[in-house]
């Protein structure tokens, strides 16, 4: 494991920020690009997943173990806010018959 | 170092298709390899404490709670009626400067030290295990409350009410 992390040593701290702020921005264009509710789920997990790869890298920078820490705590968050978002969904389909979100205005005006 | 430009390269690729994919199915089946390669990710940063635990709770629970209500949401029928263009091109370009701005703000930081490793232990379970429970207790407690509270939130929204239908 370790001649692994030898072969990684060299990449700039840059380039993790940079990577981490690409998948961001695409996570940011699914949210405004789609209807569906369910993908813009998934592109909210995209954003954290970026934060938490970003985190980790500075954690590693920094050699300081809390970073990695958060991400635990950031990946418990992010279970529990699909649990209760998938359940809105469910509910809303039933009510709705479709998971469009242009269908729920109503909170709009 | 080329590795991780190529898990780079391949995570940036399946998160476009995972916004772009017309089918919510496949969507789905692209942001596992997304999270796969967040979990390659780790393990080359040696934070072998998190590559397991995002490959066992984002590619294993979460993915299924995808799945399985993309199954309970019957999308068959021709799913979602595409946007107007304006807005498409509104999107990309808001996502985009959002890209531009982050950007910009790195050129100002200039320096970047490449990655080192200096405590080979760091991302073991050994030393997170320590730390989680002596700093993070009090977090640590919060969020298992956290957790209840969301299951109790899921299984009542999730059920349907027997006053109304």
């Amino acid at each position: 494991m370790e001649s692994l992390f030898k072969t990684v040593q060299s990449v700039p701290l840059n380039h993790y920020i940079l990577l981490s702020a690409i998948i961001f921005s695409i996570g940011v264009m699914g949210v405004l690009l789609r209807r569906n509710a369910i993908i813009i789920f998934m592109s909210i997990e995209l954003m954290l997943n970026s934060v938490n790869l970003l985190l980790t890298a500075f954690s590693v920078y920094r050699g300081d173990a809390a970073g990695q820490v958060f991400v635990f705590f950031i990946i418990a968050l992010a279970a529990a806010e699909v649990a209760v978002g998938l359940a809105i969904i469910v509910m809303v389909y039933r009510n709705t018959n479709s998971v469009d979100i242009n269908v729920l205005n109503r909170l709009k005006w | 170092m080329s590795i991780f430009y190529f898990i780079a390269f391949l995570s940036i690729l399946f998160a476009v298709l995972v916004i772009s994919a017309k089918n919510p199915v496949h969507s789905i089946l692209y942001l596992v390899l997304t999270f796969f390669t967040f979990t390659i990710q780790y393990i080359l940063l040696n934070a072998q404490f998190l590559a397991i635990v995002n490959f066992i709770v984002y590619m294993g629970a979460i993915l299924v709670l995808f799945l399985y209500t993309l199954m309970l949401i019957n999308l068959n029928k021709d799913s979602e009626p595409v946007k107007s263009n304006i807005i498409k091109i509104a999107a990309v370009l808001g996502g985009g400067s959002l890209l531009v701005v982050i950007v910009a703000c790195l050129k100002q930081v200039g320096i970047s030290q490449p990655v080192l490793l200096k405590d080979p232990g760091l991302g073991l379970v050994k030393n997170l295990g320590k730390v989680l429970f002596n700093e993070f207790l009090l977090p640590f407690e919060v969020s298992s409350l956290l957790l209840l509270s969301a299951m109790v939130g899921a299984v009542l929204l999730a059920t349907k009410d027997p006053k109304t239908t």
